[in-house]
């Protein structure tokens, strides 16, 4: 019995993970080759030339989304760090009373925030009328349906999801650590840079890896606040699947995504290997 | 305990030439803290000079500022008044990466990103010494914490001992001025302790570098240190070299915590030959011979156990003498410690040495008589 107890004990997560992961992505792996149409119904014909077809199709939105994604995760940890050092640092008591307001816009949804964010920066919005109207911005200026738009609603919407891993790191470092960096002749400066920051990256690993992925697969901003030439994968997808019933390719698409996700994360843990940074770091 | 002393006449001032600096100097150092709307003295005024090469510890029970003093020493809080002096020179105000102090850390405080080679030569690299330097000296000092080949490890990777080791050479490495050590052997078992205090002594001896020393284990205190400075409630009571501290203590506090101590007090009823005399019960007397005291003074009197003899019989004149009546007989191998009831309710322990033979001078409920010599009773205030 004793031999099968941490077989039993990863029963329910396997499950889990079986029933909703797994078979799902079989079913949409057998979907992606298939051929037909919804009137008249899909055939399974091993269709693999599909894949060069959705990529050659939509290479442009697929950059466009990993640029997308890039630029709104850093973005998100230049916000996300100081915060979260402020709040593990110097919140004192306050600390949860902090962290549940980094966590206040979750308790709307998700797309309520995005269409407000539609409101606040309306051509003629609560933001740009006034700078309008005080002339320091042209009248035909707009931010809507622009690529500043949607990455600063990416970044607005999975910033908590930033600020949080790095907080949970830096709340860890030992406040003793950092003072026998400064007994040992390290400036302030340099006892953030060679021990703070350092004993730190693992959250902001964790960080990019939280943002990174849903954010370039996001099509609710692009939807809401961008325009026709800020269209991501997430869109096409979306459309794909539920507009024109093409299955087959939004299946293609999305196995094209998972594994060009799966690829570049393995890439970074490779290149960012914790280990090397420390190591390079400790200098 | 002979050792101990040529060790602080070695510090002692030459017998010419100015006198020389001292590593450190407090000058009414008080340290105060708002906790809850209130303001809480954590050091209540201590001044005190500890002498290049001293092994100087700060003795305290938990929570009498023993902490806060060193950390203070360091730079990590700025005194609310006084003065801290390093080597003549006013640090009051000088942040701690800019004092030639080092610390060890009670919890160690490694750098867990960090190997034990690259912990080591932190503070060499900050301080810009060449690569070369660096190599060497960290290389001498891990051979003389007994380090060498372990290099590569991270803290996580060591017993507690060893990162202990990993601790001071990561500040000895840098020379400093003087090495500040707060409880650095509390977190290690009572084996690995001893062993730890000897190899200390050793490095201290092998540098020369001042060491300040915090501790609340008062055996330790005792063993490794030049000086103590005995501090309780914010203040220290005494401060002396470890024989003069327990033979002689200054307080009553500090004879109470120093090893096992008798207090006795009464009444000075004459003044005989230098010696102060108390009255106590019928018969009883305590001479004492320090101090100008004046019949009628309230005093009271410290004499340590194994400073007193038990008796049958009556005790010579020019000796203390008391009568009691023995509450308890503990036999602990080396000695024997009786518990004996004065007249007045106190109670006296006496350690007796079982020297010649095991058996115990007075049983249980046995009327005796408590001697000892004039120079043994420590006068401590009234
Ligand atoms: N940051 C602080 N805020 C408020 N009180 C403190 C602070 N640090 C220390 N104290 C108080 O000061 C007193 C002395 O503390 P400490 O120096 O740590 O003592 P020790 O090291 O002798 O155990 C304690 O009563 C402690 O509660
Ligand atoms: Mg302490």
């Amino acid at each position: 019995m004793k031999r099968f107890a941490p077989y039993l004990l990863i029963l329910p997560g396997g499950l889990w993970l079986a029933i909703f992961l797994v078979v799902p992505m079989v079913f949409m792996a057998s979907v992606s080759t298939q051929e037909g149409d919804v009137v008249n119904g899909f055939v399974q014909t091993f269709n693999l030339s599909i894949y060069g077809d959705v990529l050659s199709q939509y290479g442009t939105q697929f950059l466009r989304s990993a640029g997308y994604g890039l630029v709104a995760t850093v973005v998100s940890i230049v916000l996300a760090y100081p915060m979260a050092y402020w709040i593990a640092f110097r919140g004192g008591s306050r600390k949860s009373t902090y962290l549940l307001l980094v966590l206040l816009p979750f308790f709307v949804s998700f797309v309520l925030r995005t269409v407000s964010w539609k409101f606040l920066l309306a051509d003629n919005g609560l933001l740009l009328s006034p700078l309008k109207s005080l002339g320091l911005v042209p009248a035909d200026f707009h931010v809507l349906q622009t690529t500043v738009a949607v990455i600063g609603g990416l970044v607005y919407n999975y910033l908590p999801f930033m600020i949080l891993p790095i907080y949970v790191a830096l709340e860890r470092v030992d406040p003793r650590v950092v003072e026998a960096a400064q007994d040992l002749y390290a400036a302030r400066r340099q006892a953030f840079t060679k021990v703070v920051l350092p004993l730190s990256l693992p959250g902001v690993f964790a960080g990019v890896l939280m943002t990174f992925v849903p954010m370039t697969a996001d099509y609710v901003n692009a939807e809401i606040l961008g325009g026709p030439a800020n269209t991501m994968i997430g869109n096409i997808i979306q459309s794909r699947f539920l507009v024109n019933n093409d299955y087959p390719s939004a299946a293609a698409l999305s196995f094209a995504l998972m594994a060009a996700m799966l690829i570049g994360i393995f890439a970074y843990a490779r290149a960012l290997g914790t280990e090397n940074v420390l190591e390079a770091a400790a200098r | 305990m002979t050792e101990t002393q040529a060790d602080v006449e070695a510090v002692a001032p030459a017998a010419s030439g100015p006198p020389p600096v001292p590593a450190i100097e407090l000058d009414g150092v008080v340290k105060e803290y708002l906790a809850h709307g209130e303001v809480v003295q954590a050091v209540k005024g201590v001044t005190l000079t500890i002498a290049e090469g001293e092994f100087f510890s700060l003795l305290g029970p938990s929570g009498c500022g023993k902490t806060t003093t060193m950390r203070m020493i360091a730079g990590f809080e700025d005194p609310s008044r006084g003065t801290v002096r390093l080597h003549g020179q006013d640090v009051t105000d000088v942040p701690p990466n800019k004092r030639d102090v080092n610390m060890v850390f009670q919890s160690y405080a490694l750098f867990p990103h960090m190997n034990v080679w690259e912990n080591v030569a932190f503070g060499l690299r900050r301080k810009k010494v060449p690569d070369a330097e660096i190599r060497r000296r960290v290389g001498e000092m891990l051979e003389i914490v007994d380090l060498g080949g372990r290099e590569k490890r991270r803290p996580r990777e060591m017993s507690g001992g060893q990162q202990q080791r990993v601790a001071l050479a990561r500040a000895l490495v840098n020379r400093p001025r003087a090495l500040l050590l707060d409880e650095p052997l509390g977190a290690l078992d009572l084996k690995l302790r001893q062993a730890m205090q000897i190899e200390l002594k050793r490095i201290q001896r092998e540098v020369g570098i001042t060491f300040v020393y915090v501790t609340h284990d008062q055996s330790e205190a005792l063993t490794m240190s030049d000086r103590i400075a005995v501090m309780n409630d914010g203040l220290v009571e005494q401060l002396a070299s470890p024989r003069e501290i327990y033979e002689r203590p200054a307080t009553a506090f500090v004879a109470g915590f120093i090893g096992t101590s008798n207090l006795i007090s009464g009444t000075v009823d004459r003044v005989e030959d230098g010696c102060a005399v108390l009255r106590l019960g019928d018969d009883g007397r305590v001479l004492a011979e320090e101090g100008a005291h004046r019949a009628g003074d309230a005093i009271a009197v410290t004499v340590r156990p194994e400073k007193v003899m038990i008796s049958t019989d009556e005790p010579a004149a020019g000796l203390s003498a008391v009568r009691g009546t023995v509450a308890e007989v503990v036999y602990l191998g080396l000695y024997n410690s009786y518990a004996v009831r004065l007249p007045g309710g106190t109670e006296v322990t006496v350690f007796q040495q079982n020297a010649l033979d095991s058996t115990s001078t007075a049983e249980r409920g046995d009327a005796v008589w408590l001697s000892w010599r004039p120079q043994h009773s420590y006068v401590i205030g009234s």
